[in-house]
């Protein structure tokens, strides 16, 4: 798991109060029927962004993208881009292009002809036109397939085309719908790379809808995650996994091991919580706001917790159990130990040594982790 | 062994036979009449019933003679008559083709564009005509363009105009009857094309700067250009030969080729000259059919 931000934008204008942002979506909802498929959702992006929208399949993404480009009208709420408000803008007229997910590549075009088209629709000089789709056919790779037709190209291929005609027209905001969902894994990051360093050299502002939570993380200077039509939170890539502000977001972002529990000591600089989840409480170094008695969850990551055949100190943040799978991935193995109480927690562990004293099945072990590491989530 | 072995040992199976089946249907209904037609245009003309001399003849005792009369089909060519009504007829078709697409078109559009619902109770719209004869439909076109028909009468009524205006009779009422019969002819299949569009595409054409008309004419017309097509030929093909609708609403003037054929053979009795004009339409409508054969394949390959 990569956990450093892909996109650098270097100032983090979020922070900033003062910074203009260059995408400003007020208060959107997006009705059909009953179903709301995007749900008041409020979003500031910064020029020079990659914005990574991440959440499961149906929850809205491609709705607030297609409101974001014009080709869906929403129910409430307002979108700015640049300080223009985008109301009844057709997107013909709007600074942005976008990428669909279905790619929408015209079948009667050629693979040239489809880059080509939206340079054309400008009145780009055709000497311009040639340079600019036989570059962008180079960078995906397809300056061997320029005259095919779409339906003689693989899924991968047309996914490039369509990354490619989006890409081409240089438009101050890129509207990417699953760009890379059907690369293979070298490719896809590959494209990803080449994608953060288009960002840097042309300065085009991102928007980037993906499942794919490890993509959000390599790509995005920020992610929003979705859950049914809201934004349930946006932060860095860092901020989204080490410091979730729910269960949902925790949970969705890499893999965590939730303990369930009640807040039995709260004080400024501490709490501690008692678990009978775990069997064992829970020290963490940092206050939380949450009402005495509250039930709350903490949550650790795998890589985070420690494994050992001989008791650590303390009594806080330690557990026994026995280890009930093993699986090998190369660079990490993954443990899945069994406590007493018969939750299963998980644990990385990297495999730095060929040889390391193994841990093996069914072996006790302790398992423990800092007061640092656990995030107290009250819903 | 049984009949169904028996059967097989002649090669007869139930698939040999779906294959058959059309084949025999082409030869009885298309092949044997066509053969007819054919011997007949090089028949000389004769007051007998049939009114023409059988082509082989016995001369001597053992020889067969056949006599080939091209006479029939160099007629056709000395008479302006002919030429006039073929080149009428193909005016004609081509007008009322054009006239098809501009009206059906949108029409066809409308439809593929129409929410599931609506699609069907508009595509039942278009259909519903063909549950009456086209002959009584026709009779009603009278019955709405004659002097003192609804037209006039409502137009009269609303003091647009003082006197009827002469609809009936003339080339106006054709095409309108034309048109009218053949319409549906052209929207079923540019539908069934428009149909199968995806209209994300035309999101695609505006995202990247066209206007919707620009996006139109870049992207639905060249893909709906096989519907289009087809669409033409099965209204264009039919009302080159045409005879109905010109001989009720054409009047005495519409000088079509269906007209002629109607004339020569039962008022003329010139049964070798009419089947030389029909064998001529055929040769003349043989490249369209086979273009629109063509479009129909490639439709139905996928590639466009
Ligand atoms: N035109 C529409 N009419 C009715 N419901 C719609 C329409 N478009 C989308 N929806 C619904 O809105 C919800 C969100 O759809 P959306 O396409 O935005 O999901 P998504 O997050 O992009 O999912 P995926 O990852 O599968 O692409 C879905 O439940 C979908 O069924
Ligand atoms: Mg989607």
């Amino acid at each position: 798991m990569t956990t450093s931000g892909g996109a650098l934008v270097k100032a983090a204008p979020w922070n900033d109060p003062n910074a203009r942002p260059y995408v400003q979506v007020d208060r959107i909802t997006k009705s059909f029927g009953e179903f709301k498929a995007v749900d008041d959702v409020s979003l500031k992006i910064y020029k020079g962004e990659i914005f990574c929208l991440l959440g499961a399949s149906g929850c809205g993404k491609t709705t607030l993208l297609r409101m974001l480009g014009g080709f869906e009208t929403p129910s409430s709420g307002k979108i700015f881009i640049d300080g223009e408000d985008m109301t009844g803008v057709p997107p013909y007229e709007r600074p942005v292009n976008m990428m669909f997910q279905s790619y929408a590549l015209f079948p009667h075009m050629n693979v040239e002809q489809n880059v080509a088209f939206g340079l054309k629709q400008d009145g780009v000089a055709k000497s311009e036109i040639q340079d600019r789709v036989a570059t962008m056919l180079g960078l995906v790779k397809l300056g061997d397939f320029a005259k095919r037709k779409p339906h003689q190209l693989s899924g991968g291929q047309r996914q490039r085309v369509a990354l490619a005609r989006s890409l081409v027209k240089r438009p101050k905001l890129l509207l990417l719908d699953e760009p890379l969902g059907a690369l293979d894994k070298k490719l896809r990051e590959h494209t990803q790379f080449e994608l953060i360093s288009l960002q840097d050299k042309l300065g085009v502002t991102f928007v980037v809808v993906t499942h794919d939570q490890e993509e959000a993380m390599t790509l995005a200077s920020r992610i929003g995650v979705m859950n049914q039509g809201e934004i349930v939170q946006a932060g860095t890539p860092s901020e989204i996994y080490e410091f979730p502000s729910s269960k949902f977001v925790a949970d969705f972002v890499g893999s965590v091991n939730m303990f369930e529990g009640k807040l039995i000591e709260d004080e400024p600089e501490y709490v501690r919580i008692g678990s009978d989840e775990l069997g064992a409480t829970i020290y963490v170094s940092h206050g939380i706001s949450a009402p005495p008695e509250a039930t709350v969850w903490a949550a650790v990551r795998p890589e985070k917790i420690f494994m050992s055949t001989a008791a650590p100190e303390g009594t806080d943040n330690v557990v026994r159990g026995a280890v009930q799978d093993i699986a090998y991935l190369g660079d990490l193995s993954i443990y899945l130990v069994k406590l007493p109480t018969g939750k299963v927690v998980r644990v990385t562990q990297p495999n730095t040594s060929r040889h390391a004293e193994a841990i093996t099945w069914d072996q006790q072990v302790y398992l423990s982790w800092d007061a640092t590491s656990p995030v107290v989530v009250t819903r | 062994m049984n009949t169904a072995g028996y059967m097989r040992r002649f090669g007869v199976t139930g698939r040999g036979l779906v294959v058959v089946l059309p084949y025999l249907w082409l030869l009885l209904f298309f092949v044997v009449p066509f053969v007819i037609v054919l011997k007949i245009s090089f028949s000389d003309i004769d007051l007998a019933i049939p009114p023409y001399k059988p082509l082989l003849e016995w001369v001597g005792k053992n020889s067969l003679a056949i006599k080939l009369d091209f006479n029939n089909y160099a007629f056709l060519f000395t008479d302006r008559l002919y030429i006039n009504a073929f080149l009428n007829s193909i005016k004609v078709a081509f007008i009322s083709t054009v006239l098809c697409i501009l009206i059906g078109y949108p029409m066809a559009y409308g439809i593929a564009r129409a929410k599931p619902a609506t699609r069907n109770l508009l595509l039942l719209l278009v259909i519903l005509p063909f549950w009456t004869s086209l002959l009584l439909r026709v009779y009603a076109w009278i019955g709405l363009l004659k002097a003192n028909g609804v037209i006039n009468n409502v137009l009269i009524w609303l003091g647009v105009i003082q006197d009827p205006l002469t609809m009936l009779y003339t080339p106006f009422a054709m095409y309108i009857g034309i048109v009218y019969s053949y319409l549906p002819f052209f929207i079923l299949p540019l539908y069934a094309n428009l149909e199968k569009m995806d209209w994300q595409l035309l999101e695609a054409a505006e995202d990247l700067g066209c206007k919707p008309w620009q996006a139109f004419y870049k992207i639905t017309l060249p893909l709906s250009r096989n519907g289009m097509l087809a669409g033409s030929m099965l209204v264009f093909i039919p009302a080159v030969g045409e005879f109905v609708i010109p001989a009720l609403l054409g009047g005495p003037n519409a000088l079509m080729i269906g007209r002629v054929l109607w004339d020569e053979f039962f008022s003329n009795r010139a049964w070798p000259v009419a089947s030389a004009v029909a064998i001529l339409l055929l040769i003349l409508l043989v490249p369209f059919m086979m273009w629109y054969q063509s479009v129909q394949a490639r439709e139905s390959a996928g590639a466009r």
